[in-house]
């Protein structure tokens, strides 16, 4: 890793070669709603995105309404976004002219154009060529659709199964002169299995994720889910913020699969340049935006380049190439981690704010090694120690007696000043075992820390652990392991 | 209740309600403190993370009803409360740079959504029981006594001498916290509970209280202060010469009084401040308060002395009344002394710093003496300080069969102290009426 400070300062390039589509950095709109006309994306490659994936085009359908529903969360709106939207329902020599029209206009940004036609060698040949013809820089396959599509025998019905996405591939490579993308479902068990067909079939790329199957939600006034097509609804796409761990999951697998290795285009809730830049960590080349544009716009991409590009800065990365994939060989199996690591939580008295939420997190969900009750001289160990539990503690403050101070006579105001010691938590260490539970719920920031303590013990992995006994065991459903004595 | 027309404009909500949308956005803010300060600082320890979530979830019943269970007038309480030196006060929130909760406003839009959805006290025992108790008075503490009481199925009536219940939460609160239309409506939430309100009867002599000792099983002391101090100075007879209380209740359920061009508020209390805000509100043009000491001895939460600033009011401190000038017009001026602070705190007049504060109006804000009369009728309870003395937890007095509560045993706190007493008060006569009932066998066996 490239120290900070250390090299002389560079200005970053963020131009992108995806498997031979050039574009000026690698934030590409996603096939859907904001790259649905040439109007939308000559306004969105103005506004700075680098390239754009067409709104996908094959035989024309009928949309029905309302198509969208989402999850809010603590009040914030949209962290997951669901639609049962088909693909284009404009006529395709519409869209072949106006790719045509924004290639023309700008010759420099990527346009790729997402196709989806139904299952004939012949319907995927002219649907090539009329792309190929209009312009486009690459051609991204739609075997993700979840909904609407796939029970027409489209979309995700092709994307599940892995002879048919190789099938399918294979003919649009006989045609096709642009890179194929082969855009990934998520809903499956394992999606190597579709991307080593893909590649199988000669794709010289992957998108992934699609959306996920989902319900958002139903309204609990007429029990209809929503989004409420008179009276009923239907399985929809689940995408936004929420998906994205689930996205960053199966890119890794992708990336770290050499049968399924190709360059990839990440999608899945990207929302910022801090996204893209775990999604480029991860593997890919470009990335894909949607549901950020769909709540904000195509001016979130001015903070995309300009974060993405200080932080490249800061951390001495003059392309995308520099650190693209770094962190795919920092995810291994559970059987490689270091069992004699161990760290322990540390509160910042002088950060704390009394919240107590740590130690209830640790007393109801996790290790009851929080506590309350500051108490001198040695109590650590693993001797039985008496605490007072959460219940008891809630108990003696409302059978407290308070009153309202009157300033004269008890001169205390609000809780500006230091926290009081009684409400600051303490962590027992020897019997922290350092889930982070307590440092993920504290509200502040750099209170608990998690800090490493010295074991004594060198490195060692379950795997080094049970060879040495012997051999590894396997995980196997009852009934089925051999090793049962 | 003859409020008139003018009041609700002049004295529109300091603290507008909140919109749902917005009340559900302050809502999610709440961190759900364990063990919350907010609670711990509140005297009827209302589980305020309970509550708030409970709003952020849109469970508005559940939301007023877990602020009910802790504190029958949780309405009254949401708009009168000091919570800047309460729960708002304790929130963690102010050890990290972020505004506190406005658990306030909060507590306020759960409970105007129950008012509004026609909600009800719920009964905390189904059983009927036999045994009576009084509460004298029908301010908050014995209103909070009889609620808790009704709610266990006992039955309780209430003594008041005023024709609207509520005490000093509809006579005495400025009108843009709580209105007096508001705190009777709670009430009636009480009243619709099975609570018996006898108003119009005043309990003042040995008599009167040998006959309630006859009819009732058990006894609450509610009564809270008697009459305001007097100035004690040449003239503090004129009929421009009025008590702080009065003059906030005469404009809160009745006519409002005729205010001077300029008026001067004795005392820096948050009852001065009260009335000289009303003053102003009511037309008053110059309206100053004056106290003998400095702001730093003032009673006064400073959010009340800060907001009384904003009202126009003007403060004059270390300054001591000595005698009111009056002809046939009225009051024509107040002649004051500055005073000096020595050793110990006491006052001595600044020789030579006499002078005139021009005013019609004198509004006296200077405390109220223990309502001696009543209290020393009723045998056996003990008075410390002029306050009946209680056994803290459970308010019961010397006297076994008298409990007592409020600003007659805090000597003048907030309503939510007063509903905290007779919340405890009632629990307590409860168990103990419960008690005697097994020991005799049943309940009818008390009357026996």
């Amino acid at each position: 890793m490239p120290e900070n400070g250390s090299r002389p300062q560079v200005e970053p390039d963020l131009t992108v070669n995806f498997a031979g589509i050039r574009s000026p950095n690698p934030f590409w709109l996603a096939s859907a709603p904001p790259t649905n006309s040439g109007e939308q994306v000559m306004r969105a490659f103005d506004a700075g995105w680098g390239g754009a994936v067409w709104k996908t085009i094959g035989e024309p359908i009928v949309n029905v309404s309302s198509r969208y529903s989402s999850i809010d969360w603590n009040g914030q709106r949209m962290m997951g976004l669901n639609n049962i939207e088909l693909i284009s329902d404009r006529p395709l020599e519409d869209n072949l002219r106006e790719i045509a029209e924004v290639k023309k206009r700008y010759p420099r940004h990527a346009v790729v154009a997402s196709l989806m036609v139904e299952s004939k060698r012949e319907a995927w040949h002219t649907i090539v060529a009329q792309a190929e013809d209009a312009g486009a820089d690459g051609l991204e396959l739609n075997f993700g659709c979840p909904h609407g599509m796939s029970e027409r025998g489209m979309g995700s019905a092709v994307g599940q199964v892995p002879e048919y996405t190789e099938m399918i591939t294979a003919w649009v490579k006989e045609k096709a002169k642009t890179p194929v993308i082969v855009k990934l479902t998520p809903n499956i068990a394992d999606i190597t299995v579709i991307a080593r067909a893909a590649k199988r079939g000669g794709a010289d790329a992957v998108s992934a994720i699609n959306t996920i199957n989902s319900i958002t939600g139903i309204d609990l006034d007429t029990f209809i889910p929503r989004p409420n097509v008179d009276g009923k609804s239907s399985h929809g796409g689940y995408c936004g913020p929420a998906v994205r761990p689930i996205a960053l999951n199966m890119v890794q697998q992708v990336a770290s699969d050499p049968e399924a290795a190709l360059p990839i285009s990440g999608i899945g809730g990207i929302a910022n340049w801090q996204d893209a830049a775990e999604f480029i960590l991860l593997g890919c080349g470009t990335v894909q935006v949607c549901t950020a544009v769909m709540h904000y716009g195509y001016r979130i991409v001015e903070d995309m380049i300009d974060g993405l590009t200080n932080w490249m800065r800061q951390k001495g990365f003059a392309t995308i190439e520099d650190f693209r994939g770094l962190s795919v060989g920092r995810v291994t199996e559970w059987k490689h981690l270091n069992l004699s690591y161990k760290i322990v939580a540390r509160i910042d008295e002088a950060k704390c704010i009394g919240c107590e939420l740590c130690y209830i997190a640790c007393w109801d969900g996790a290790h009851q090694c929080i506590h309350l009750d500051r108490v001198s001289g040695p109590v650590d160990g693993h001797d039985v120690e008496l605490h007072t539990p959460p219940a008891a503690i809630e108990a003696a403050t409302r059978a407290s007696i308070a009153v309202t101070p009157i300033p004269k006579l008890d001169g205390h105001g609000p809780a500006t000043g230091a926290t009081p010691l009684a409400r600051i938590p303490r962590v027992d260490e020897t019997e922290c075992v350092g889930c982070n539970l307590c440092s993920l719920v504290c509200p502040v920031e750099q209170c608990i820390t998690m800090v490493e303590v010295e074991t004594g013990k060198g490195p060692e992995t379950w795997e080094e652990r049970t060879s040495s006994q012997g051999g590894a065991k396997e995980c196997a459903p009852p009934g089925l392991t051999t090793q049962r004595s | 209740m003859r409020q008139d027309p003018s009041i609700a404009e002049k004295f529109q909500d300091l603290h507008p309600p909140f919109a749902p949308q917005a009340a559900r956005v302050e809502a999610d803010r709440c961190l759900n403190c364990f063990d919350a300060p907010c609670t711990a600082a509140c005297p009827t320890h209302i589980d305020v993370p309970r509550f708030i979530g409970k709003i952020a979830r849109d469970n508005l019943r559940g939301s007023a009803l877990t602020i009910l269970d802790a504190n029958v007038l949780g309405e009254s309480c949401s708009r009168a409360c000091p919570v800047e030196v309460l729960c708002e006060g304790a929130c963690v929130f102010h050890r990290c740079n972020q505004q506190p909760i406005q658990i306030a406003r909060l507590q306020r839009f759960a409970m105007d959504a129950f008012h509004a959805s026609g909600g009800t006290l719920p009964r905390r025992s189904a059983v009927e029981r036999a045994e009576k108790i009084a509460c004298i008075g029908a301010g908050p503490a014995s209103l909070a006594c009889a609620a808790e009481l009704r709610q266990r199925g006992f039955q309780a009536t209430i003594f008041e001498r005023r024709p609207l219940p509520g005490g000093l939460n509809t006579y005495g609160v400025a009108e843009y916290k709580l209105p007096a239309r508001a705190s009777v409506e709670e009430i009636e939430l009480i009243r619709k509970l099975g609570v018996e309100f006898r108003h119009g009867v005043e309990i003042a002599t040995e008599a009167d209280v040998a006959a309630l000792e006859r009819e009732f099983d058990a006894l609450f002391l509610g009564v809270g202060l008697g009459p305001a101090h007097r100035l004690g100075i040449p003239g503090d007879d004129h009929r421009d010469v009025i008590d702080a209380l009065e003059f906030i209740a005469q404009y809160k359920t009745d006519t409002p009084p005729q205010v001077a061009e300029s008026v001067a508020v004795i005392g820096a209390g948050n009852t001065a401040i009260d009335a000289a805000n009303a003053a102003r509100r009511l037309g008053a043009a110059n309206v100053a308060i004056l106290y003998r000491r400095t702001q730093r001895q003032m009673p006064a939460f400073s959010f009340e002395y800060e907001h009384a600033k904003q009202e126009g009011v003007r403060f004059l401190w270390r300054v001591m009344p000595v005698r009111i000038h009056a002809d046939e017009g009225g009051i024509r001026s107040l002649e004051c002394v500055q005073v000096q602070i020595g050793e110990g705190g006491a006052l001595s007049p600044v020789p030579g710093s006499t002078f005139h504060f021009d005013c019609g109006q004198i509004i006296c804000a200077i405390g109220q003496s223990p309502l001696l009369q009543l209290l020393s009728a009723v045998r056996g309870v003990e008075l410390r300080h002029g306050r009946v003395a209680v056994d803290r937890p459970t308010g019961r007095t010397a006297n076994p069969k008298y409990y007592a509560g409020g600003d007659c045993v805090n000597g003048g706190r907030e309503v939510v102290d007063a509903v905290a007493d007779g919340k405890r008060s009632g629990i307590a006569i409860a168990e103990h009426l419960e008690r005697a009932a097994q020991g005799a066998g049943s309940p009818e066996a008390v009357h026996a």
